[in-house]
């Protein structure tokens, strides 16, 4: 009941001088327009339903904080922990230093993971691949990114992430939710809490699975990660799929067409508006506005999961995959469609980036996956003169080691979780293009410059989006909560 | 609700609304995190005669103050701590000539000062708080101080008092003792109880609240027609004394016990808890007093003698999440899964929020972060270990059970489909020397500091030295007689499962954040009543059914929907929505489908292809892929229905059950489109609607009109009037005309799911009833209580 009493309050606060002079209008029909984004309301003691409308579910917040910079954003998250060592910071010395012990003095204390921990050596050792200078400020990208080499002039690239967590399901929780352990709302949800949606047919916050083919039988990832924890449920993540079911419980029953469906939904409402006749109880046209909220998802999810109407250049930017429904590729393409559809989260999972052994071969394969259709997104948004408003997110839940898990054979290494640095990157409005943020040692191991903390991250993201991230609160079990718990500082340099 | 609401409501009366509510808004801002400036010029005329520290104050301070002036002895801000009345009058500064709040005298109390100045720099709470006291709260803060701000014990950390039943001249309405509280307050209220409802609205509404499924045409129909006195107690005895009220109880303590399938990180392997499942199936069942409930879960094997039964019950703190994955460090995990069960100790049995002490002194209650690992060393001394090697091992301590077993000593397990000859099921089991406790620097599991003997916090009840340092001491003092919190806790709980909402609305927070009970009278005479006799679960249940309050009808005037939105005051019944699993066994039930099965290993219903299958890793075990159950166990109850955690049932999270990750008491009340999608569109659902059409033909024949009048009334408790009627039927000639169109297609519509219809009328009329009963079982009434 909690959120909802808080829509409630919210709706009378914002319409308490209306309220006033009209007190007849009701508590619960203004609750429920803004709790449902169908955005009907009650006049004269009619229901009426606004069309067209805009505005969508409003959320919490009368009005930004601040003056936002961006209305959207598409995360890519790389689930697994990619080695930045391998894709974007250039450490020579560890080519240099091949197979010598990690020094002490470098280490320094740092926690290792029970996967190591045994381990009575940690030889150095560099990426088996090579790297190019790209763009206005010569930044090093590795031979495995040449797609995102070519847009490095848009891309903010962070070298010094650090988290607290060094295991998967505590650190990708930490970043989705600000906290390690389970419970907490993750950030789209967040968002649809605090600025609600601008798009009535669509959820405003949805998420795309991929498996990677660096490592097919990777980490798992759990339907919390997008879960509304205390939060309403309108706040939950809800999965695109590219299964039967875009959605799950999309597909009208088969033998049932449309026509009949909307005879359903008719007869339904006609049927709910006399039990609301009698009981009086809001809910029930709560119920009737939901039920044709879902009847419009059953047309709008489909539509904008449909990407038969994409030109072939658009197919060539993002490569083959682009084809082949739930890969990470068709999945970018989606991505772009739901942004221009105005859905506020758009969250994709790339899984498969653990590798604890045969990394090159893997890494290979995995950063292939990603490489070709992370860098179209970025220039098709671009080009659409959508990256103005969009903020589009690169990363994983962390690094990995400057040194070989297990053997360093000739060809071959693996290296553990590292969450001491690691890079991410940010493209889009508000960001400062063209950068390189933050510096490790020479070996890759410690941050040695501008150090950027996960709740760090996730302040600016808010920043970004014009919250505070001290004033997003929500009480629960009487205390306030927020996503970056009691800590966040906004990285400010690298604000356009 | 916010107590201005309540108390301004007594001196302005139901006529004065819009004012009524502007002073709700005002009370209400505490929940956003935008308070925007509100004119409070009329409501400050409003200020209570006599400012009281429970209901006035004390919410005020909490919410605003306390984070830097309260309990937390290391967050005090300046010196000055509110959260008692010798610290707040203590001198501050380093003349000791200011003070905080000096009794009767508004002029020279700082904190009067500092929350009316405009000077930014000294205002309270200061602006970068983002917290702000309205024109109201700072008025009432003021007459506090004038009329000598005097400070009271927190209520529900006062033992509960002996009452006075109100009396009260029109007592026609009466029931029992219940009904004279609730009727005072809405007396003082100026409203007047519903009238009563109709027999099989009240019929409905008693089945789904005391065993989790409707009634059935028949019994409707007899009920209509018995007249005799007794007729509605017959009824509540009928249904406490079946299985379906003690699977119902047990399916609301899976949420407070975060009882699942699986042990709920990375690859979510699957764990064998089931048979404790069935121990509390079995204990609601034979009616075991809750003292004795409680104290087998958390020492069933302390007490004297204990036995197979009593040990199996222990289980409780054990169904926490433990890792697998294999890069954690042991020590980490087990600090959590000690966490776990001192936190849940707190939510479930003290309504208290434990966590907050963990990494520091509570900031709203009286709990210090020793006091959280004094709790917590009564939890510390199992031999555990952090992290499960692989998908196979038992986390240890467990006990094992026999075949042999479970058709003797724990005869309630259900082992028909186990084809094991033994099953090992994890409890718990002290160690033969404890582990010491440390407390933990900011809770962290590598920094622990002062060393802490097991004791209980003080301001709730201090543990007695008599009582052994161990689960079954801390149990005993659970029911000592002055504890607060251990009865009234319970019966809150109860109250919101029979009424919807709690007495204390926040039934997980107790302390001084969380809601005032809107009866408190009435509160501390049920927790007495249950105490005092004998912690009787089905006689408390009972008495809260019998009363006048319960069987009022659902209707809301919209005078009252104005005046009490939340049905606070009890003027009506609540009407309220199906849980999660009421929704999916109603649909069995009038279907004929339910397999009424009692316990055993979880099944595995309908649910959409591939969603485990699509986020699973490489860890393997039975969890990576979904393998849907067949026949009968398709069937099961969805108390029965396989709980993994990373990955629960979709269509049963959309109407909000818990995840189980953590003990839970409340769950949300949603209304989403998602849950549209899931009544018009899930297998089960469509399967069931066949079936009962089916069942339909075979009870009343082949009369379509008949047919539609039963299936509507095994879904709502009711018949259709004759409105309701031509709507159905001209949808059901429509829907047979579409036969024709194509636009219904009998052959695919009728094979969805497996149960096939066994009724000799053609396909055409079948899709079309199943379609109409499809229909009926979207309504909004037949997902609603009554």
């Amino acid at each position: 009941m909690g959120e909802k009493k808080i829509l409630l309050d919210n709706a009378v606060n914002l319409n308490r001088r209306a309220f006033l002079g009209k007190s007849a209008l009701g508590v619960g029909g203004l609750a429920l327009g803004s709790l449902l984004g169908c955005n009907f309301y009650r006049k004269e003691g009619e229901l009426v339903v606004k069309e067209n409308n805009a505005m969508g579910i409003k959320g919490i917040l009368h009005a930004p904080h601040h003056s936002a910079k961006v209305k959207r954003v598409i995360y890519l998250f790389q689930s697994g922990g990619p080695s930045q060592l391998e894709l974007f910071d250039y450490k020579p010395l560890l080519n240099e230093r091949r197979g010598e012990d990690l020094p002490e003095s470098i280490r320094n204390g740092q926690r290792l993971t029970g996967m190591t921990s045994g381990q009575d050596k940690f030889p150095l050792v560099g990426s088996n691949f090579g790297w190019k200078q790209y763009g206005k400020n010569g930044t090093w990208i590795s031979d495995l990114l040449p797609y995102t080499g070519k847009i490095v002039d848009d891309l903010c690239i962070i070298k010094s992430m650090y988290t607290e967590a060094i295991n998967h399901d505590p650190a990708v929780t930490f970043f989705q939710t600000g906290s390690q352990q389970p419970g907490r709302p993750s950030i789209g949800s967040w968002l649809s809490y605090g600025l609600g949606s601008e798009n009535e047919n669509l959820p405003a916050f949805t998420v795309l699975l991929s498996r990677g083919s660096g490592r097919p039988n990777g980490q798992p990832l759990y339907t919390r990660l997008w879960g509304n924890g205390f939060l309403h449920s309108l706040h939950q993540g809800v999965q695109f799929r590219a299964a039967k079911d875009p959605v799950l419980y999309l597909n009208d029953p088969k033998g049932v067409s449309k026509e009949t469906k909307r005879t359903i939904l008719d007869n339904l409402a006609e049927l709910n508006e006399k039990q609301y006749k009698e009981f009086g109880d809001e809910e029930i046209q709560s119920r009737i506005a939901q039920y044709e909220m879902a009847y419009r998802m059953q047309t709008s999810v489909p539509e904008v999961m449909n990407t038969e109407d994409e030109p072939d250049y658009i197919y060539k930017m993002y490569g083959s995959d682009a084809k082949i429904p739930g890969t990470y590729a068709a999945n970018c393409l989606l991505a772009r469609r739901l942004a221009e559809q105005d859905v506020r989260f758009i969250q994709l999972y790339h899984m498969g980036w653990d590798q604890h052994d045969n990394l090159p071969a893997a890494i290979e394969k995995q950063a292939k996956d990603v490489d070709q259709a992370s860098a179209a997104l970025v220039a098709d948004l671009k080009q659409r003169g959508m990256l103005e408003d969009t903020l589009v997110i690169w990363g994983g839940e962390f690094g990995r080691t400057n040194y070989s898990q297990g053997l360093l054979a000739d060809t071959n290494y693996g290296r553990d979780h590292h969450p001491r640095c690691f890079t991410m990157w940010l493209a889009g409005g508000g960001v400062k293009p063209g950068i390189v943020y933050g510096e490790t040692d020479d070996f890759g191991y410690n941050i040695v410059d501008k150090p950027v903390h996960v709740h760090d991250f996730q302040a600016t993201l808010l920043h970004l989006l014009g919250i505070d991230h001290e004033r997003l609160t929500y009480k629960y079990q009487g205390r306030r909560f927020r996503l970056t718990d009691v800590e966040g500082h906004l990285v400010k340099d690298i604000l356009a | 609700m916010p107590f201005p609401l309540k108390t301004v409501t007594k001196f302005i009366g139901i006529t004065w609304m819009p004012l009524l509510l502007a002073v709700a808004i005002v009370g209400c801002k505490d929940k956003t995190s935008e308070y925007t400036e509100i004119d409070d010029e009329l409501a400050m005329q409003q200020l209570p005669d006599s400012v009281d520290y429970s209901f006035h104050i004390k919410p005020i301070l909490s919410d605003r103050c306390f984070a830097c002036h309260g309990p937390d002895k290391n967050a005090i801000e300046a010196g000055l701590s509110l959260n008692s009345a010798e610290d707040a009058y203590a001198p501050l500064g380093e003349n000791k000539d200011r003070y905080g709040i000096v009794p009767f005298d508004v002029k020279n109390s700082e904190i009067i000062k500092r929350i009316f100045t405009e000077d930014n720099g000294i205002l309270m709470p200061p602006p970068e708080s983002n917290l702000v006291l309205s024109d109201y709260e700072k008025a009432l803060l003021k007459k506090w101080v004038a009329q000598g701000a005097k400070y009271k014990t927190h209520w529900a950390f006062m033992p509960p008092q002996p009452q006075t039943v109100p009396k009260l001249p029109e007592e026609d309405w009466v029931q029992n003792d219940i009904d004279k509280f609730v009727l005072k307050k809405m007396e003082e209220k100026g409203f007047e109880p519903s009238q009563k409802a109709t027999k099989p609205q009240l019929l409905r509404r008693t089945f789904f609240s005391l065993t989790g499924l409707p009634p059935s045409v028949e019994q409707v129909e007899q009920f209509t027609k018995d007249t005799s006195e007794n007729a509605f107690e017959k009824v509540v005895d009928s249904l406490l004394n079946t299985v379906a009220y003690a699977e119902y109880m047990a399916a609301d303590w899976m949420d407070v016990a975060r009882y699942a399938d699986t042990h709920g990180y990375q690859d979510d392997f699957e764990r064998t808890m089931w048979p404790w499942r069935d121990w509390v199936i079995h204990a609601f069942d034979k009616n075991m007093p809750y003292d004795q409930f409680i104290t087998y879960q958390l020492a069933g094997d302390l007490i004297p003698n204990p036995t197979k039964e009593s040990i199996l019950a222990t289980g409780f703190n054990r169904n926490h999440k433990i890792t697998a994955e294999g890069g954690v460090i042991p020590e980490e995990y087990r600090i959590e899964y000690v966490e776990d069960r001192t936190n849940t100790f707190g939510t479930a049995f003290l309504g208290m929020t434990m966590e907050c002490a963990r990494c520091h002194d509570h900031k709203y209650d009286p709990l210090s972060q020793k006091e959280h690992f004094q709790l917590f060393s009564f939890f510390n001394s199992i031999d555990e270990n952090g992290l499960m090697a692989n998908a196979s091992e038992i986390p240890k301590p467990y006990m094992t059970i026999t075949k042999e077993e479970s058709q003797q000593v724990l005869d309630f397990i259900n082992m028909n489909r186990v084809e094991s000859k033994e099953l090992a099921v994890m409890v718990m089991e002290e160690m033969p020397k404890p582990r010491e406790t440390f407390i933990l620097n900011r809770g962290v599991y590598d920094q622990p500091t002062d060393l802490v003997s097991p004791a209980t916090p003080e301001a709730i009840l201090p543990f007695p030295n008599e009582l052994p340092e161990n689960r079954l001491g801390l149990a005993q003092w659970l029911f000592q007689k002055d504890h607060p919190l251990t009865a009234r806790v319970a019966v809150n709980r109860l109250w919101q499962k029979i009424f919807g909402k709690g007495l204390v609305e926040s039934s997980d927070d107790f302390g001084n954040q969380g809601a005032l009970p809107s009866h408190p009278e009435l509160l501390d005479y049920m927790a007495l009543k249950f105490m005092n006799e004998g912690w009787d679960i089905k006689a408390i249940t009972k008495f809260m059914v019998l009363s006048a309050t319960f069987q009022q009808s659902s209707a809301i005037s919209p005078e009252m929907q104005e005046a009490d939105p939340e049905n606070t005051f009890l003027a009506r019944a609540t009407r309220i929505r199906l849980s999660a699993e009421m929704i999916r066994d109603q649909a069995l039930q009038v279907s004929g489908l339910l397999n009424e099965e009692v316990g055993g290993p979880s099944v595995k219903p309908y649910q959409p292809e591939g969603i485990w299958e699509e986020t699973t890793g490489g860890g393997g075990g039975t969890t990576a892929t979904y393998v849907q159950s067949t026949g009968e166990d398709l069937y099961r109850k969805s108390l029965y229905t396989f709980w993994k955690r990373t990955v629960p049932p979709p269509s049963m999270m959309t109407f909000d059950a818990a995840s189980r990750d953590l003990c839970t008491v409340k769950r949300q009340e949603t209304n989403t489109p998602l849950q549209a999608l899931v009544l018009l569109n899930d297998p089960q659902l469509i399967e069931a609607a066949r079936a009962l059409a089916d069942k339909s033909v075979q009870k009343v024949g082949e009369s379509s009109d008949a047919q539609i009048r039963y299936i509507f009334q095994s879904a709502t408790s009711r018949p259709p009037n004759s409105e309701e009627m031509q709507v159905l039927q001209s949808f059901y000639e429509d829907a047979y005309s579409k036969t024709e169109t194509g636009a219904l297609v009998p052959d695919e519509y009728l094979t969805i799911g497996e149960y096939e219809a066994t009724s000799k009328i053609e396909s055409a009329s079948m899709a079309a009833l199943a379609l109409t009963a499809h229909t009926i079982l979207n309504l909004d009434e037949t997902i609603t209580k009554g």
